[in-house]
């Protein structure tokens, strides 16, 4: 064991895993994360907490960590490199592996110009490759990138985002194969619609041998509507939604789309445990934790393995 | 070159509110060749001042002079036998030059005219786009030629980020992404041997991160 973590223990034994996320609110109030916390304890091996996804302000991944972790989930945090140089992240590094989070995302962090504060300056000391680098010199090195040694390393099951649906798609698993060079245990997918292209990623990160070093979790978002699903083609960079999944959630009445929405995903999911080489699933509930148990029981993944 | 853009005429009318006597003064550098700093445009920018404060009943005196280069201690002299008669200097070099009177004439207020951009290639007439941050260690060889610091919204060293689309940053439509255009010229060169291999971290000492930076040439001091 690297970690030690659930999430390594649960992938490790063979089980299919499931992720889910929680965004941090946009304020100091804790009781939204703690009902957030309600709707995934128990459901998932472990839950992401964001780092000021879409560069908005929220509380803190760390802190979010934390007060999910009171509730009995073990946290994921996610860490971005846009707005901490290496001298922030490892001190950030250290600090939530001692408070006892065992799972990390190394992510580059959408750009400052889509959040609160477009003004802000941006860091990019490191890339999220080299985070991932990083943090597994400490971990398994016990030393500080400047060669010092640690008093304790950090204990963490390093993961990293792909998105296999930006371009050019030539470079997406030779990219992925970079991350595990660099040292990622796991990896979580962008939200995927386009199954047919997943799969043919998977077929080319098997020809590679990738999905054996690494552990795949699929990522999948439920569709509350077709009018979200139109909003998130439009803005957001690299989201493919294709066609026919539109058209197939357009066709319901308007308050029966939802339910739609949740039958597909859970359908995909059903889908995605069948591909060689997946190992897990990140249920990304925007704003509908509430859904998770329904998700992810109906695609036959209830109860969650207990592992000690 | 270094680029820039004129600042806001009112802007500089503010700035100059203080003053009715002054040197408006260009450099027949970069910023001639970018067209925002040059003889031509001092006659215009006085012209256009001198209009502005007659109209506003507030008469402004204006010296008009282009030094061949506002960063070279030997031109700048140029200035020192009258810039004591006047009350500022409103230099439309770029920052460095800007500030090189400042720190030569250290008794006269220097304003900045113009807003000092990014070194740049003028990619067709009148537009000018960023190549280069000057970090001071260069990686062109391993990147195609194209420059990841600069081209890469998030100056990443093993792009392109999620938000690539078909050859487009999520920044900006404008944007051409940085490292899909790197790996389409490490695809013609056959480099691509080049885009597999993790790069240790960018050590940013050398750029503006160390603090303000000297080049020294021995050779060259006499």
């Amino acid at each position: 064991m690297k970690s030690g973590s659930n999430l390594e223990k649960v992938l490790a034994a063979g089980h299919f895993s499931v992720t889910a996320e929680c965004g941090p609110p946009r304020g100091a109030d804790p009781e939204i994360v703690r009902k957030k916390a309600a709707f995934v304890r128990g459901h998932v091996d472990a839950c992401n907490v964001t780092d000021n996804q879409t560069a908005m302000v929220r509380m803190s991944s760390l802190a979010g960590c934390m007060l999910i972790k009171e509730q009995g989930i073990e946290p994921l945090i996610q860490m971005v490199v846009r707005d901490r140089n290496r001298i922030a992240l490892q001190s950030d590094l250290l600090g939530a592996s001692a408070l006892g989070v065992r799972n990390l995302l190394c992510l580059s962090g959408d750009h400052q110009k889509f959040g609160d504060d477009p003004q802000a300056k941006n860091v990019f000391d490191i890339d999220s490759m080299q985070l991932i680098h990083l943090v597994r010199t400490m971990r398994d090195e016990g030393v500080f990138p400047s060669g010092d040694k640690l008093e304790g390393a950090p204990q963490f099951f390093i993961g990293c985002a792909v998105n296999p649906f930006a371009d050019p798609f030539e470079i997406r698993v030779p990219r992925l194969k970079l991350k595990i060079d660099a040292g990622a245990d796991f990896v979580q997918t962008q939200c995927i619609y386009n199954m047919d292209k997943f799969k043919k990623y998977m077929e080319d990160a098997r020809k590679e041998g990738l999905h054996e070093k690494v552990k795949i979790l699929a990522g999948v978002t439920p569709l509350k509507s077709a009018g979200m699903a139109k909003f998130m083609r439009r803005m957001v960079a690299g989201m493919d939604i294709p066609e026919a999944v539109i058209e197939r959630i357009a066709a319901e009445p308007k308050d029966k789309q939802a339910a739609k929405g949740i039958e597909m995903c859970i359908e995909q999911i059903e889908e995605l445990k069948e591909v060689e080489g997946v190992a897990g699933v990140h249920v990304m509930a925007i704003e509908w934790e509430e859904k998770l148990e329904e998700i992810i029981g109906g695609a036959g993944l209830l109860p969650r393995p207990v592992l000690v | 070159m270094i680029t820039g853009t004129p600042k806001p005429i009112e802007e500089v009318l503010e700035m100059l509110e203080p003053y009715d006597n002054i040197i408006v003064a260009g450099c027949h550098g970069c910023v001639t060749v970018c067209r925002v700093g040059g003889e031509k445009e001092v006659q215009v920018l006085a012209s256009t001042i001198r209009l502005a404060r007659e109209a506003a009943g507030n008469k402004i005196n204006i010296k008009e002079v282009s030094l061949e280069r506002q960063c070279d201690p030997e031109y700048v002299e140029s200035m020192r036998p009258y810039v004591g008669d006047y009350q500022a200097v409103l230099s439309i070099a770029c920052g460095a030059g800007i500030q090189f009177l400042a720190e030569k004439f250290t008794t006269t207020p220097l304003l900045p005219g113009i807003n000092t951009g990014f070194l740049g290639v003028t990619e067709r007439q009148g537009e000018w786009a960023e190549r280069c941050q000057g970090c001071g260690d260069c990686v062109l060889h391993l990147t195609g030629g194209i420059c990841p610091v600069t081209r890469c919204a998030k100056s990443l060293f093993h792009g392109p980020c999620g938000g690539s689309v078909r050859g487009i940053c999520e920044v900006d439509k404008e944007i051409k992404c940085g490292w899909q255009l790197i790996i389409d010229r490490l695809k013609a060169l056959g480099q691509m041997e080049n885009y597999g291999k993790l790069k240790p971290y960018k050590g940013w000492s050398s750029a503006r991160d160390g603090g303000p930076r000297r080049i020294i040439r021995e050779d060259m001091i006499s």
